[in-house]
């Protein structure tokens, strides 16, 4: 029997500011995780990498990510991912700052 | 210090206008992102996980205290008001946009600086001792021929694509500050016997995934025949080295793979050809940097302030105990920095503090700064009769942190809080060290100790060359820090063995806590430095206290 897909996010940086962008299950891109479409299936999420990376002069790098369902919307699972959707711990910087786009 | 000339001049001009270029043309769409990451980051610039990082070289260390105010004022205007010294003598902006950086790169232009060959498969910024030029025990100021290093290997046009990357230390003292054994070429100034100074040449040094201690190449090496050596070095390497497998595409992969017979045959054999090409060249453009470098003029005047202050004052006593070294001039001292206050990310500062350090620098430290591969700030030339006042001027910006060479001097990288490559973060594993070792009191009592915090196997935190090295990865998806012991970055460098399993993220603290209560209990006196311990006892003790578990059932 084949592995369980782990669902998965599109996420990439922001080509101008670098920052943690997430595709949006209506072709946005979001700064925030729980914004993003959680795909569910495999071959969607191939064709959904393939619209991300299309899109070259909104983002740079963007590769496939695994997630989870939560209570806001999908939730990392890794914690390099966890990192990404809030930024660094020695400052409240990136995601933390008030009024961060 | 060096002065750009109009050649440096309009090189480093044209550089930055043709890297303007290419952002825009990255940003109408003309340059995919696989066509612009190659000119990126030959300018320096990376993409880190949250941002850009733009990484500007300090060439040796050096800054003068106009360059240290135009850091601090690119990091108001277009970053988040600090920078990240590293191990590397580089100073990296976390947060640039991309459509600021030209701007960046023409600001540090104006102050003769650049971003240029801090990453790609290019001799990477020469690092030096940072006490160069003013350490007592120098036999010479070796900045002179980081410089010349550094003209030479700059737009090297054979040069711009090895097998790898390439790193070039050199020390002009016996008492090695500048881990040239940890280098891909290491050079190490010396007398030979006729008095006459030239250079040992090491080479196939290397920490990351493989360390290996740098090997005597050359005992001996003219200083005319420095350049034509070294480029008969990195030229045959260039030819020799993997380009199979990055993982073994360093230079200490091609000397051990090769033998040191077989590479230094090779390279004695090519050294016939480039010895003639260069002529004479290599000596008369040292001697023309030499002049660059003189010594300020030095003052003599009484210590007795110094003195007196040391005798009233137990807070500038303690801070003088642990932050001067001994400088060469009667009357002056070299005064480290720390960068390092517990809980502070270390190699950080803000630009409050840079440009405190800048006006401190031109008031008493004859306008010169250097930057340590430990992250500190170092001001080189102070006379003595100035520490009173210049201990009082760096408590304005939370400067004066007693510290040096103590538990709480902890070299980390950025580590996953910034760093794409990272496995696991470094900083608040050092900034809890720090805050906990201050909070229980036994800094002062632990003494001399080097702790370094690598975020993943690569290494930039020196973590195999730390007393106590700490290395961060991901073990199934979880932070795991491995430990080791031993490891020494000086003269006598030493790769450090590890104690055993690794610790997940809220263990690594009270595991560094009962190592080093261990030590104290263990050590003959206060004057028996943890490394001392570690080689009269071996590593028992040390691993019995990390693992008690496993011990009491040993034991049992």
């Amino acid at each position: 029997m084949a592995r369980a897909f782990t669902p998965k996010v599109v996420t990439a940086n922001a080509l101008i500011e670098g920052d943690v962008v997430y595709l949006t299950a209506d072709d946005r891109w979001s700064r925030d995780h729980a914004e993003a479409e959680l795909i569910e299936d495999e071959a969607h999420a191939q064709l959904r990498l393939l619209k991300a990376e299309s899109q070259k002069n909104i983002i740079v790098g963007a590769y496939l990510a695994d997630a989870k369902p939560g209570a806001t919307g999908p939730e990392p699972i890794h914690f390099r991912e966890a990192f990404r959707t809030r930024g660094p711990s020695n400052y409240a910087h990136g995601k933390q700052e008030a009024g961060h786009v | 210090m060096y002065k750009y000339n109009d050649f440096d001049e309009a090189f480093v001009r044209q550089r930055n206008a043709q890297f303007r270029k290419q952002v825009e043309r990255r940003i109408d769409g003309s340059l995919t992102e696989d066509e612009f990451k190659p000119l990126r980051l030959m300018n320096g610039l990376y993409l880190q996980l949250h941002a850009y990082m733009l990484r500007v070289a300090i060439p040796y260390g050096t800054l003068s205290a106009d360059q240290m105010r135009q850091l601090a004022m690119i990091a108001d205007r277009w970053d988040k008001g600090y920078g990240h010294f590293t191990t590397r003598q580089n100073i990296q902006y976390n947060w640039p946009k991309l459509t600021d950086v030209p701007d960046m790169l023409d600001a540090l232009g104006d102050v003769q600086m650049h971003a240029i060959q801090t990453s790609g498969n290019t001799i990477r910024n020469v690092t030096a001792d940072h006490f160069a030029g003013a350490a007592a025990d120098e036999i010479e100021d070796p900045r002179p021929t980081a410089e010349l290093i550094r003209q030479w290997s700059t737009d090297h046009p054979e040069f711009q694509a090895l097998p790898r990357k390439f790193k070039i230390g050199v020390t002009g003292s016996p008492n090695d500050r500048a881990v040239t054994k940890s280098h891909d070429i290491g050079l190490r100034i010396v007398r030979g016997s006729g008095g006459q100074t030239g250079y040992e040449v090491l080479v196939g040094g290397g920490l990351g995934r493989t360390p290996m201690v740098g090997q005597v190449i050359k005992p001996f090496v003219k200083k005319e025949d420095l350049l034509p050596y070294l480029e008969a070095i990195v030229s045959v390497y260039n030819l020799m080295g993997r380009r199979d497998n990055k993982y073994k595409a360093r230079i200490k992969i091609t000397v051990f793979e090769n033998g040191m017979e077989k590479f230094r045959d090779a390279v004695d054999e090519r050294f016939k050809v480039t010895k003639q090409e260069f002529g004479g060249v290599s000596a008369d453009v040292l001697r023309e940097i030499e002049t660059f470098f003189a010594a300020p003029a030095f003052r003599n005047a009484p210590e007795d302030a110094y003195l007196a202050a040391r005798n009233s004052d137990p807070v500038f006593r303690s801070w003088t105990d642990t932050n001067l070294t001994e400088h060469r001039a009667p009357g002056y001292a070299i005064v480290t920095v720390s960068l390092k206050a517990h809980g502070a990310t270390p190699g950080d500062a803000t630009s409050a503090q840079m440009r405190l350090l800048a006006d401190l620098a031109e008031t008493y430290g004859h306008g010169e700064l250097r930057i340590s591969h430990e992250q500190n700030v170092i001001l080189p030339h102070v006379h003595k009769s100035d520490l009173p006042a210049l201990h009082a001027a760096l408590k304005i910006e939370g400067l004066a942190t007693a510290n040096i060479g103590l538990v709480s001097d902890i070299i980390a990288c950025p580590g996953m809080d910034y760093c794409a490559l990272a496995t696991a973060r470094s900083i608040p594993v050092a900034q809890e060290l720090a805050t906990h070792f201050n909070s229980i009191g036994l800094e002062e009592e632990i003494g001399a100790l080097k702790i370094k915090i690598s975020g993943c196997i690569n290494a930039c935190g020196h973590h195999h060359v730390g007393h106590i090295g700490i290395l961060g990865l991901d073990r199934a998806g979880v932070e795991s820090y491995q430990i080791t012991l031993g490891g020494d970055h000086t003269e006598n460098m030493v790769i450090g063995e590890r104690a055993g399993p690794g610790f997940a993220y809220d263990e690594i603290v009270p595991a560094i806590e009962r190592l080093l209560r261990a030590y104290l209990e263990v050590r003959e006196d206060a004057t028996e430095t943890f490394l001392e311990a570690y080689r009269r006892l071996g590593a028992e003790p040390f691993k019995a206290a990390l693992y008690p578990a496993e011990a009491a059932r040993d034991a049992a």
